[in-house]
């Protein structure tokens, strides 16, 4: 039988826009107050914390590694800074406490991915597992570290607007910026994508591969503590529990859900954004109708999985573009 | 012998006797008192918590490590980590390894009920804490929490109920099926449901006690209902981020929130900086002391187990602007 879409080239971002812009129509014809610029400033907000995470995942993931570590360092990181400048230290020398912490962190997985060639999966859970357990041990006195005076210099990242446009939808608009020109318009970029589509080929040659697996995990770790500072600023604390929440896996489906492929060498910042935006309009829209919290995740686990079943009846894979090693 | 020499002699011997009498005053041992400790000597409690490194599970534990020093029992504390499973786990394990009295606090009002039946035909005393699932074991203690619910609903009916156009009212709950969430709701609508002045215009759930959650359903709510009324918030951690959405709308003066927790500095600050106006305390250093005598009874109880089986609900202590200097805002440094 003919595919009648043939020629419309319908990839995975192409159909979570699609399914974006569906949801979104009828929530704003059908929903009182949806669409209105107050309402999707706030979505846009509400989800931008989740939207500079997974730009830091869409890096590693394009370089086909994982980084399940994110959630500890955004969580661990931000609130050593907190703790600091609640310590009395000055302000950029918290911040730069915790960037050296976060570099530390990244350091690590990209050593023991790429020199001591540990799977990234096991390597980032490990990591993620022992810095959780360093903010547990007794590194704060607390485990929600609250937001202190000191730091209210820097506090308008996650508080507040400028014109009436909130600093945290800036936050993830720059760092798209930012990632999408380090991906695409820088060499080293390239090499992410090159490494991600075949590593040997890559090594083959001359691009030397290690240092860059390297780069993508601390490129993701300090990613990871811009969110988090963002995220602290905004609730004016830091819940070091979150590492056992299952935010690390809406951080991975917003990547996959926007198309960048777990196999990579595919995708790139727009996917990010869709996958963001459908996760982030699919809980406003619920929320305004006052749906249910277990309501909520069925229809969006519902919504994601059609996402992805579309895609794999549209696109199905064979034994010539699927690849070895997928996660 | 004249008159006063008599009077002399009486009075030497009268100093004599009572002198006398004193030295004789003999010093008793409390007949019970070395039973009391050799029988709690090398008895063990393990305190299984939802999550360490909060006010509340540190603050009781702070007490009931205390207790177990100056009575001479072993005390450990084993963490779940927000794990329902890990918990699970720990509980099992304590099951074979038979301390003589588990406290601990439940995460949902279903998961530990049966293990916590099966510790206790095991020959374990089992207390449950503040979070209660849905059996009752030797002890409770905790606060009422359906009562909790209905405090602060009055609260929100004395602010914002009105005949002609209801003052509107959000919910931001706990996880769906923990006691907090649950209870609490029952409360909520025991007071809410009949008031005709009050329009609940959402019940909402912040996901683990999340703020960030919180702040985002504020957010898109007050959007909604720029006449927003009142909030009624679960716990204080959680509601930082319901405070931190308000102030950010320039709202903090329009909108009442009410909230509770353990009575915490948290709890003061709160109500001091204008996060909440209204706070409904189960005051964790009452309700270790509660702990601690339900924990030594446990321990000296001899008779068959579960064939008492106490709750003792924490009285509630309810924070307001007007009376805020009065409270004991307590930390792990003064706690008592």
């Amino acid at each position: 039988m003919q595919n009648p879409f043939r020629n419309l080239k319908l990839d995975q971002q192409t159909i979570v826009a699609i399914i974006f812009v569906a949801i979104f129509t009828v929530f704003s014809i059908g929903l009182s107050g949806f669409f209105s610029v107050g309402n999707l400033l706030t979505l846009v907000r509400s989800v931008s914390v989740l939207g500079i995470l997974s730009l830091g995942m869409a890096i590693v993931v394009i370089g086909r590694g994982i980084d399940l570590s994110m959630i500890a360092t955004l969580a661990v990181a931000s609130a050593v800074v907190l703790m600091l400048a609640g310590d009395g230290y000055r302000p950029e020398l918290a911040v730069l406490a915790g960037l050296i912490f976060a570099i530390a962190i990244g350091m690590t997985n990209g050593f023991l991915v790429a020199y001591a060639e540990i799977p990234a999966l096991f390597t980032t859970l490990a990591v993620g597992i022992g810095v959780a357990g360093l903010g547990q041990s007794g590194l704060f006195e607390y485990e929600i570290v609250a937001w202190p005076p000191e730091l209210n210099v820097i506090a308008w990242i996650g508080r507040g607007t400028l014109f009436g446009f909130p600093y945290s939808i800036m936050a993830f608009i720059v760092t798209c910026l930012a990632v999408h020109l380090f991906l695409r318009k820088t060499r080293l970029g390239l090499f992410v994508y090159a490494l991600g589509d075949n590593l040997d080929a890559a090594r083959n040659s001359g691009i030397p591969t290690r240092p860059i697996i390297m780069l993508q995990y601390v490129l993701a770790a300090v990613i990871a503590l811009i969110a988090g500072l963002v995220l602290s600023a905004s609730s004016s604390s830091m819940d070091t529990r979150i590492f056992n929440l299952t935010w690390i896996y809406d951080v991975i489906l917003v990547v996959v859900l926007g198309g960048i492929g777990l196999s990579g060498g595919r995708g790139g910042v727009m996917n990010v954004v869709v996958g963001t935006l459908l996760i982030g309009t699919i809980v406003n829209g619920m929320t305004i109708m006052n749906v249910s919290f277990e309501a909520q995740k069925l229809i969006k686990g519902l919504v994601l999985l059609a996402a992805l079943l579309s895609d794999s009846i549209l696109n199905p894979r064979n034994e010539e573009t699927a690849k070895q090693g997928d996660i | 012998m004249n008159f006063r020499k008599m009077a002399m002699v009486t009075a030497a011997i009268a100093t004599m006797a009572i002198a006398g009498a004193a030295g004789a005053q003999q010093s008793i041992n409390d007949p019970a008192r070395d039973d009391h400790y050799a029988g709690l000597k090398g008895r063990k409690v393990v305190f299984v918590p939802v999550f360490m490194g909060l006010d509340l599970t540190e603050g009781w534990s702070e007490m009931m490590s205390r207790q177990a020093k100056a009575l001479g029992y072993d005390y450990e504390v084993r963490n779940s980590n927000f794990n329902t499973a890990a918990g699970a786990q720990t509980i099992t394990s304590l099951i074979s390894e038979k301390p003589d009295v588990i406290v601990v606090q439940n995460p949902d009002v279903q998961s530990y009920a049966r293990l916590l039946k099966r510790a206790e035909k095991a020959g374990i005393r089992v207390i449950q804490l503040n979070m209660k699932t849905n059996i009752l074991t030797t002890g409770f203690v905790g606060a009422d929490v359906i009562g909790i619910g209905e405090t602060q609903a009055n609260a929100a009916v004395a602010k914002c109920a009105n005949a002609d156009t209801p003052g509107k009212v959000l919910i931001l709950a706990g996880p769906p099926t923990s006691p907090f969430s649950a209870y609490m709701l029952r409360g909520y609508e025991n007071i809410l449901n009949d008031n005709k002045g009050i329009e609940v215009v959402g019940v909402q759930s912040t996901g683990a006690y999340e703020s960030a959650k919180a702040k985002s359903i504020t957010q898109v709510v007050v959007q909604q209902h720029p006449d927003l009324c009142g909030i009624l918030g679960v716990w204080d951690n959680t509601d930082i981020g319901t405070a931190a959405a308000l102030s950010e709308a320039g709202l903090s003066d329009k909108v009442f929130v009410s909230s509770s927790g353990g009575g915490g500095e948290l709890a003061c600050k709160g109500i001091r900086e204008n996060m909440w106006q209204h706070y409904v305390s189960y005051d964790v250093p009452g309700q270790a002391r509660d702990l601690n005598a339900l924990v030594s009874a446990a321990l000296q109880d001899m008779s068959e187990i579960s064939s008492t089986q106490t709750i003792l609900y924490t009285p509630l202590v309810e924070y307001t602007p007007e009376n805020i200097d009065d409270q004991f805002c307590w930390t792990l440094d003064n706690i008592r």
